[in-house]
C-alpha cells in the first residue's frame, strides 16, 4: 500500500467520526433504541468485504469463512432495519384512533 | 482503475452520504422512517457495487449465504419488543463475529501468498481482536439478557489481574505477530485469547450495568469494522464503522454519566456483588395501600408522573400503564412519563416500550427535563423502578449509588410505589423512598395491580 492511501484512509476516519459524534449528539434521547439498531444494520457494511472473500474462492476455508461472514452481516443487515422500522413505526405524536 | 471499479467506488460514496443522512433523519421522531430508507437504500446501493467486483469468480455462495442471513434475520427482527436488549446484543455479536472472520481469512490468504505487511498484519490483528472479543462478549451479554446464564455477576479471585494478564498476552502477541508476520503460529493464539477474554470480560457484569455494556459493545463492533475497513482499504467501511464506533462511544458515555461512574468502574467494579452485602440493613416501616386506595387519591389529583423500570418490562405491564395513562387524561388529569436513561436493560428501552403501548411520545420526558417540575407533581407512580428514584443517592455518602442522578419522586406530594415485596433492588441497596411520609406501597405483580387501579378508576366514572 501507498503512504498516501493509509493517511487518506486516516483522514476519513478521523472526519467520519466528528461527523458521527455531531449526528449522533442530535438524536433525541426517545430513539437511542432505535438508534442502535440502526447503526447496527449501517455497519453492517462489513458485508461488502464478505462477499469478496466469498466470491473471489480463493481456497475452500477463505471460501467457507467468508460465506459465513455473510451470512452473519446480512442477518444484521436485514432484522437490524426491519426492526427498526417496526419500532419507529411507533413512536407516535398523538394516540390513533 | 478500470470503469466498474470506478462505478463501485462511486456506490460506496453515495452509500456512506445516504448513511450520514441516515442518522441525521433519526434525530426526531418526525423524519426518522425516512432515515431506515435511507439507510436500506445506502446498503443495497454498496452491496450491488460490490457484486460488480470483477475478483468475484462465483456467486453460488454468496447466494446461499444471502439467503441464509435473509431467513435468520426476518425471524429476529419480529422478537416482542422486551426482547429487544438481547437482540442488540446478539447482532453485536454478529456483527464481531464478521470482523474476525474476514480478518482471519485476509490473514490466511496474505500469509499463504506472501504479501503481508507490518501495517496489514497490525490491522488484521485490531480487527481480529476487537471482533472475536465482541462476538463472544456479546453473545455473554444476550446470554444474561435472555437469562440463560445467571445474571447476577459471577467474580473470582484475582479477576480483573488475570483479564488483563490475558489481554496483555493477546497483545503482546500481536505485536510481535506485526515484527515478524510469518510467525503464523502466534495467531490462532491471538484469536483464542480474544474468544476467552470477551467471555470473562462480561462475567462479572450484572443485569443492571447492561445499558452500558450493551453501548460499550456496540462501540467496539464499530470499531472492528473500521480496522476491517483498513484492512480492505475501503473507506465506505471506515466510515460507517466510525459512525457505529462514535455512537456506541456517546451511548456509553451518556449511560455512564446517568449512574456517575467510569468505564472502567462498570466493567472491573463488579456493582452487585460488592453492595449485596448491604442488604441486610434491617427494613423500615412502610404503610401500603390497595387499588381502591390508590384510584381515590389519583381522582383527586391533577398531576401525575408515572416512572417505569425494569421490573415493568420484567411484569409486561406497559399496556396497563396505557391504559391508566388513559384513563386519568380523559379526567383532564395530566399525566406524563419520566425516563432515567438508564432505566431498562438497553439505552431508550423504556421509551420504545410505551411507544409499542401507544403512549404518545410526547408524554414522554427526560429526567432533567422533569425532576424540577417534581415539586409540583401531586402524583408519583414508580413501576418497576429502584436504584433511580433512591434518594439516597443525592444525600448518603455510604451509599454505592451516592452521586447517581435520579429522578425526584420523593418530591412529590404522594408517591406510589408498585413493588412484589420489600425486597431490595438489583444493587442490594435499601430504598428510604419507601419510607418516606408521602410514599403509599402497592404491593403484588405491577401488571395485576395496575389492572385493579384501572378498573377502580373506569368503574368510577359513570359515578362522578
Amino acid at each position: 500500500m501507498h503512504t498516501l492511501d493509509l493517511w487518506s484512509m486516516l483522514f476519513v476516519f478521523m472526519l467520519a467520526t466528528f461527523v458521527g459524534f455531531q449526528v449522533i449528539q442530535n438524536v433525541s434521547r426517545l430513539l437511542h433504541t432505535p438508534l442502535m439498531s440502526l447503526t447496527n444494520a449501517i455497519s453492517a457494511i462489513a458485508i461488502v468485504g464478505s462477499i469478496i472473500i466469498a466470491g473471489e474462492e480463493k481456497t475452500v476455508l477463505s471460501t467457507v469463512i467468508g460465506a459465513v461472514a455473510v451470512a452473519a452481516s446480512m442477518t444484521n443487515i436485514v432484522s437490524g432495519f426491519l426492526i427498526t422500522d417496526r419500532m419507529l413505526k411507533m413512536f407516535r405524536e398523538r394516540k390513533p384512533r | 482503475m478500470s470503469l466498474v471499479d470506478h462505478l463501485t467506488q462511486a456506490t460506496y460514496l453515495a452509500a456512506a452520504a445516504l448513511f450520514i443522512f441516515s442518522l441525521r433523519w433519526l434525530s426526531t421522531p418526525k423524519t426518522a422512517r425516512q432515515g431506515v430508507m435511507a439507510g436500506v437504500a445506502g446498503m443495497t446501493l454498496a452491496i450491488v457495487g460490490t457484486l460488480l467486483h470483477p475478483e468475484i469468480v462465483s456467486y453460488r455462495w454468496i447466494l446461499v449465504a444471502l439467503v441464509v442471513g435473509t431467513a435468520i434475520g426476518v425471524p429476529l427482527s419480529w422478537v416482542p419488543l422486551t426482547a429487544v436488549p438481547q437482540r442488540t446484543a446478539l447482532s453485536h455479536a454478529f456483527g464481531g463475529l464478521a470482523a474476525g472472520l474476514v480478518g482471519t481469512a485476509k490473514y490466511m490468504l496474505w500469509l499463504q501468498d506472501g504479501e503481508l505487511t507490518a501495517f496489514r498484519t497490525f490491522a488484521i490483528v485490531v480487527e481480529v481482536l476487537l471482533g472475536y472479543l465482541t462476538f463472544t462478549g456479546s453473545l455473554m451479554a444476550a446470554g444474561k439478557l435472555q437469562e440463560v446464564l445467571p445474571t447476577r455477576p459471577i467474580t473470582y479471585k484475582n479477576q480483573n489481574v488475570i483479564n488483563l494478564l490475558l489481554l496483555a498476552i493477546a497483545i503482546g502477541s500481536g505485536l510481535y505477530l506485526v515484527a515478524r508476520p510469518d510467525t503464523w503460529q502466534l495467531f490462532p493464539i491471538v484469536v483464542v485469547l480474544s474468544l476467552l477474554f470477551g467471555v470473562l470480560l462480561i462475567l462479572p457484569i450484572g443485569g443492571a450495568d447492561m445499558p452500558t455494556v450493551i453501548s460499550l459493545l456496540n462501540s467496539y463492533a464499530g470499531l472492528s469494522a473500521v480496522a476491517m475497513g483498513f484492512v480492505l482499504e475501503n473507506k465506505v467501511l471506515i466510515t460507517a464503522g466510525a459512525l457505529d464506533g462514535s455512537s456506541g462511544f456517546i451511548l456509553s458515555v451518556i449511560m455512564c454519566k446517568a449512574m456517575n461512574r467510569s468505564f472502567s468502574n462498570v466493567l472491573f467494579g463488579a456493582f452487585g456483588q460488592v453492595a449485596a452485602v448491604q442488604a441486610a440493613a434491617e427494613a423500615k416501616a412502610v404503610k401500603s395501600a390497595t387499588p381502591r386506595d390508590v384510584a381515590d387519591i389519583l381522582e383527586n389529583a391533577s398531576s401525575v408522573v408515572v416512572i417505569p423500570g425494569y421490573g415493568m418490562a420484567v411484569a409486561q405491564a406497559q399496556h396497563r400503564v396505557r391504559e391508566l395513562y388513559d384513563q386519568l387524561t380523559k379526567r383532564g388529569i395530566e399525566c406524563r412519563f419520566a425516563i432515567h436513561p438508564v432505566a431498562g436493560r438497553m439505552p431508550g428501552h423504556m421509551n420504545v416500550l410505551l411507544a409499542e403501548a401507544e403512549v404518545p411520545y410526547t408524554a414522554l420526558s427526560e429526567m432533567d427535563d422533569i425532576n424540577p417540575d417534581m415539586p409540583q407533581v401531586d402524583v408519583a407512580i414508580v413501576v418497576g423502578a429502584n436504584d433511580v428514584v433512591n434518594p439516597a443517592a443525592r444525600h448518603d455518602k455510604a451509599s454505592p449509588i451516592f452521586g447517581m442522578p435520579i429522578i425526584n419522586a420523593d418530591k412529590a406530594k404522594t408517591v406510589i410505589a408498585i413493588k412484589r415485596t420489600m425486597n431490595p433492588g438489583f444493587a442490594g441497596i435499601e430504598n428510604e423512598l419507601y419510607s418516606g411520609d408521602n410514599c403509599l406501597m402497592a404491593f403484588g405483580d405491577a401488571k395485576a395491580v395496575l389492572g385493579e387501579i384501572v378498573k377502580a378508576l373506569s368503574g368510577d366514572a359513570g359515578i362522578h
